[in-house]
């Protein structure tokens, strides 16, 4: 069977196989479908979708960190908002490069508190988390109240507008520095496949921010010091078998603390982003519990930089196709997108003899199936909530496929076992 | 003896009070920051707290909060997060509001019948995480995350125009007028005015305080026999100290994961009660973030039926007192946001430590006895 082949191919093929997949997906539905869906694979909506995916890469990330090391964070949305207030203040003040670095801080103090709790105290991480994520927010609330309110433009819920980063564009490929632009070229070409591919990559590679650059090149430095450095495998033992880590003189508390606190960055981060890149203004509820489903894409990337990437891009999609579609076509065809995805899993679960799998996955995507050929348009109630459903989906399946560190959320005390 | 049960008890409000202590010295440092003086702004509070009309906006605000913190405390009791409070109670709130509008019936019946609606909806949507759970090995923290967006953002914003009076309208309508029918007067729970006035002056200021204030009291009485004094409880609580222990000694875990998550839902459907019986319907400006707040005052109170109470009764009041600040200007009034997330964070911590303190001291006494034996 072709998955069988694709997982022997080497990571970078693997994950080329799987993105074509999904183009070929998307270009055979709109194929299918009756109604104009060209908005599917066009150049914007892939634009929104990198963009709309940052927070949540950010996020599961930071999450990565922490749960390596055996912390969990379900506080990344508190910190998260953390960094949405500070990277306001620090992009207001002093631009929006030090605005990012500020956010970063102030995901980080959060990442500290969780830490003291967690680490030196001992607090269960669950009941920390949730401590962090009301602290957050009331915390962003009072100090707007006393610095936002001061500001022209400011309220207790918002501040001025701020000032975005830098934009590129890639050269020769996406017509960037007035090079000939290759995939436009290609995109009006309206061959089926590669025109689609041309546009998708056009979109990504078109005004794209210096931030999301940096996000997206966090995923391999990631992967690099978490399997790659000395600091790397100390952080992993802490996740996996701290008490063998203490054996080897390994200072566990310290990376715990360090790890935490670069997830509370990371956290910070995506939420200066989503200030700065995104909305423009801090707001109250900017996040709209995007820590989640960071922490959603850290679960279904099995705990890897690659699946967090991966899972990021999937939930980030639905909300890019919200925008433009006006006439909701695009997000109708998604029905058709979510069937053939769930028909997929049917004959996955079935050649695995999971017939339960097999049967609610024939279910949901039988569902699907009919809800688009019986309805033109879905209410705007469906898109916005869909990234959420995918999420408690796509779980059902392979919640218990997953592998998490294996002393991840156990309280660890040291000389104790 | 005597001496062994007030030390118990000075023990178990250390914690607490250590942690208001902090909170309060923190924020005033924070004030003292911000320029404004923390005597005047807790004199102010205390001052306008001491008031009868603001003592019954105090008991309005715990009752919905004492609820919620309940629904939390009942999966917490058994290491089950049950962080979808938040849409449980939303979700429950709307239905229960379009039903009890579409009927008539006489009183009693009919307020019964929006109760029961609440808390059969509250607990079939928090079943949904249980049921991932123990079906599908879905983490519920996730689970009933991803829940709270699904009914907040999806099947509430899908259903108040779906059950709009007079006839649906489109999602650009301004929120004016916007909501269900309005229940009939037989389906909205009295306030018990008369009863507090009993023991106080006449309330003014048409100021009411909340039937469902006896309904939250009963919740409390009956988590309090539920969890000490029925099998249940005793397998939940013996659940969470233990799960594995628990299960060698017959207790089927999948079962108490859904009985809990179940129970836990079934009492959040109750947290938007007051709320209706002030408004006779579900509007989109519907009180929110009870959920959150319930998560705070149930780990303030340490799942404890009386802890509940006292946290609930701080955070309302720290919630209502501060609306003087905006009055008197002595400072600004988002301090109690400060103040709710460090008590709620000191508390945690200081929960821990002397968790902690209690276990060593019991492991001095019990080497000491047996140092004694031997001798």
């Amino acid at each position: 069977m072709i998955l069988d082949q694709i997982r022997r191919l080497p990571t970078w093929a693997r994950w080329a196989s799987f993105a074509t997949l999904g183009i070929l997906v998307l270009t055979l539905v709109q194929e299918l479908g009756q109604n104009e869906t060209s908005h599917l694979t066009a150049m914007t909506t892939s634009q929104t979708a990198l963009k709309w995916s940052i927070p949540i890469l950010l996020a599961g990330l930071g999450g990565l960190f922490a749960e390596r090391a055996g912390i969990i964070n379900i506080g990344l949305e508190g910190m998260m908002i953390l960094g949405t207030w500070f990277g306001a203040w620090g992009a207001f003040n002093f631009g929006p490069y030090s605005g990012i670095l500020i956010g970063i801080i102030g995901g980080a103090i959060g990442g500290l508190i969780h830490a003291i709790a967690t680490v030196g105290f001992g607090v269960d991480h669950i009941i920390s988390g949730v401590a962090i994520n009301i602290l957050g927010p009331f915390a962003a609330r009072f100090l707007s109240s006393e610095i936002f309110t001061g500001y022209q433009g400011g309220s207790v819920t918002q501040s001025p507008r701020v000032e975005s980063v830098d934009k590129f564009t890639m050269p020769f490929l996406a017509g960037g520095y007035d090079t000939p632009n290759f995939l436009k070229w290609l995109g009006d070409k309206d061959i089926p496949i590669l025109s689609d591919t041309g546009n998708i990559f056009r979109g990504v590679m078109t005004q794209t921010s210096w931030a999301t650059i940096i996000a997206l090149l966090l995923v391999p430095l990631s992967a690099w010091i978490l399997w790659r450095t000395r600091f790397g495998l100390r952080v992993r033992i802490s996740g996996e078998d701290p008490w063998a880590g203490e054996s080897q003189g390994v200072n566990v508390y310290r990376y715990k603390f360090i790890a935490v606190m670069i997830s509370g960055g990371l956290a910070g981060f995506g939420g200066a982003f989503i200030t700065i890149e995104m909305s423009s203004i801090y707001q109250e509820g900017g996040t709209t519990g995007r820590g989640f489903i960071g922490l959603a894409a850290l679960i279904f990337g099995n705990w890897r930089p690659g699946g967090i990437l991966a899972a990021a891009l999937l939930f980030g999609f639905p909300y890019a196709l919200q925008f433009g579609d006006f006439d909701g076509f695009a997000s109708h065809a998604l029905l058709l997108v979510n069937a053939i995805a769930l028909f997929g899993v049917t004959v996955w679960a079935i050649r695995k003899s999971k017939h339960a799998d097999a049967a609610i996955a024939f279910v949901l995507g039988a569902l699907s199936a009919i809800w688009y050929f019986v309805a033109d348009t879905v209410p705007d109630w469906w898109v916005k909530i869909l990234p959420y459903v995918i999420v408690i989906v796509v779980l059902i399946f392979f919640a218990q496929r997953l592998r998490m560190p294996a002393a991840n959320g156990q309280i660890y005390r040291r000389g104790q076992t | 003896m005597k001496n062994e049960t007030i030390r118990r008890i000075m023990l178990a409000l250390a914690a607490p009070f250590a942690a208001v202590v902090f909170a309060t010295i923190a924020s005033s440092i924070f004030l003292l920051i911000a320029g404004s003086n923390p005597f005047t702004a807790y004199g102010d509070m205390f001052e306008y707290g001491s008031r009868l009309e603001i003592q019954v906006d105090i008991l309005n605000r715990a009752t919905p909060l004492y609820i919620s913190g309940v629904a939390a405390a009942i999966g917490f009791r058994m290491n089950l997060f049950n962080i979808g409070v938040e849409g449980q109670y939303r979700l429950a709130a709307i239905v229960a509001a379009y039903v009890g509008a579409s009927v008539s019936l006489p009183g009693v019946l009919h307020v019964g019948l929006i109760l029961l609606v609440a808390m059969l909806v509250g607990g079939a949507y928090s079943g949904v995480a249980g049921v991932l759970k123990v079906t599908r090995g879905v983490n519920e923290v996730i689970s009933t995350i991803m829940l709270n967006a699904i009914a907040i953002s999806g099947l509430i914003a899908w259903l108040v125009r779906e059950w709009q009076a007079g006839g649906s309208v489109d999602a650009t309508a301004t929120n004016v007028g916007i909501g269900t029918e309005p229940i009939d007067e037989s389906g909205l729970i009295p306030n018990i005015n008369s009863w507090l006035e009993i023991f106080t002056r006449d309330i003014g200021k048409g100021k009411e305080l909340t039937g469902v204030f006896l309904v939250a009291i009963a919740v409390g009485i009956l988590y309090h026999i539920l969890i000490n004094r029925t099998r249940f409880g005793f397998d939940l609580r013996a659940t969470g100290i233990n799960p594995f222990s628990a299960r060698v000694g017959g207790v089927s875990d999948k079962k108490m994961v859904l009985g809990a998550m179940v129970l836990s839902g079934v009492v959040a459907g109750l947290v938007g009660m007051a709320e209706i019986a002030k408004l006779g319907r579900f509007n989109p400006n519907f009180v929110g973030g009870l959920g959150f707040a319930g998560i705070a005052v149930a780990l303030l109170g340490r799942n404890h039926p009386g802890g509940i109470a006292i946290g609930a009764l701080l955070f309302a009041f720290l919630d209502t007192a501060s609306g003087v600040l905006q009055v008197t200007g002595s400072a600004s009034r988002e301090i109690v946001f400060i103040m709710q997330g460090i008590i709620l964070l000191a508390a945690v911590i200081a929960y821990e430590v002397v968790q902690r303190f209690r276990i060593r001291e019991e492991a001095r006494l019990a080497s000491a006895l047996l140092e004694g034996e031997a001798q």
